[in-house]
């Protein structure tokens, strides 16, 4: 059922981000394009899911455990520290360059757009190349 | 009327499907995390992280299916630029332990500080890129 959950709640994902236009790299770079035509259709989007994802915060705050697992799985680590900031703001670079972040261009690997793939293909790697070093720098 | 109706209900079924994997399965539905734990060596957790891509994959072809017409995709980037941008944004978003679905739409639903801090600083870098290649460098 875990598995039925997981593959539904993708699935909501993948059409939210299709019909909210956020596949669209254009319109991505329109909404972060502040001094020029901003389009801020992308602050819908986040304000859209904010809402209901808090929503969804409220309700998991009063059960015991989820519905389908055995306990909550949520970060609770609070520090804000130089790793947070440097890689938001490495992932912010390369979000204002492609307009793609990790979902959307994930999603549009079946329309088989060869520079979306090429994209996909390097943030695979760097994702990769990041559980190297990390892994390096646990020895436990 | 309105024109933002596709962004808004696109990102409520974006905020949807962060409540379902939290209130079914505990988890919080962060692309980047998903797919970077999935980059090691197989876990008990892999299968349900494989089926919400599945979904997420699945999403924009089932909505095309719907609306009669693919998405529209439109990228500027040259391909050295789609690879640089990838790199960064795999490997930051791991660095930073999350891109725009789990410190965006999670993080900031669960008013984490972590979160605002993270999303206050890719978008902040993000605008900054776009900037500076449009407006300084002239580029797309």
């Amino acid at each position: 059922m875990k598995i039925v959950a997981a593959f539904a709640s993708g699935l909501l994902f993948g059409l939210g981000l299709a019909m909210s236009g956020m596949l669209d790299p254009a319109r991505v770079l329109g909404f972060l394009d502040f001094a020029g035509a901003w389009d801020p259709s992308l602050a819908f989007v986040l304000g859209g899911a904010v809402v209901v994802s808090m929503a969804g915060t409220r309700v998991a705050g009063r059960m015991r455990r989820p519905a389908l697992a055995e306990s909550f799985d949520i970060p609770a680590n609070r520090r804000i520290d130089v790793k947070l900031i440097g890689g938001s703001a490495m992932f912010g670079i390369g979000w204002g360059l492609a307009g793609f972040c990790p979902g959307p261009a994930l999603a549009a690997v079946p329309l088989g757009i060869p520079t979306a793939l090429i994209f996909v293909a390097a943030m695979l790697a760097g994702m990769w190349c990041f559980g190297i070093m990390n892994s390096g720098a646990r020895t436990n | 009327m309105f024109a933002y109706w596709p962004s808004l209900v696109g990102g409520m079924l974006i905020g949807l499907s962060s409540a379902t994997l939290l209130i079914l399965n505990g988890r919080i539905a962060g692309i980047s995390g998903i797919v970077g734990a999935m980059l090691r060596r197989w876990r008990s957790d892999t299968a349900w992280r494989a089926a919400f891509l599945v979904g997420l994959m699945l999403g924009p072809l089932v909505f095309a299916a719907l609306v009669g017409h693919r998405p529209p995709m439109r990228i500027a980037a040259s391909v050295p630029v789609l690879v640089l941008a990838g790199l960064l944004v795999g490997f930051g978003t791991r660095l930073g332990s999350g891109c725009t679905s789990g410190h965006g739409v999670s993080g900031l639903a669960r008013l984490s500080p972590r979160s605002f801090a993270a999303v206050g600083t890719f978008m902040a870098t993000a605008a900054a890129t776009v900037f500076l290649v449009r407006h300084v460098l002239g580029g797309p």
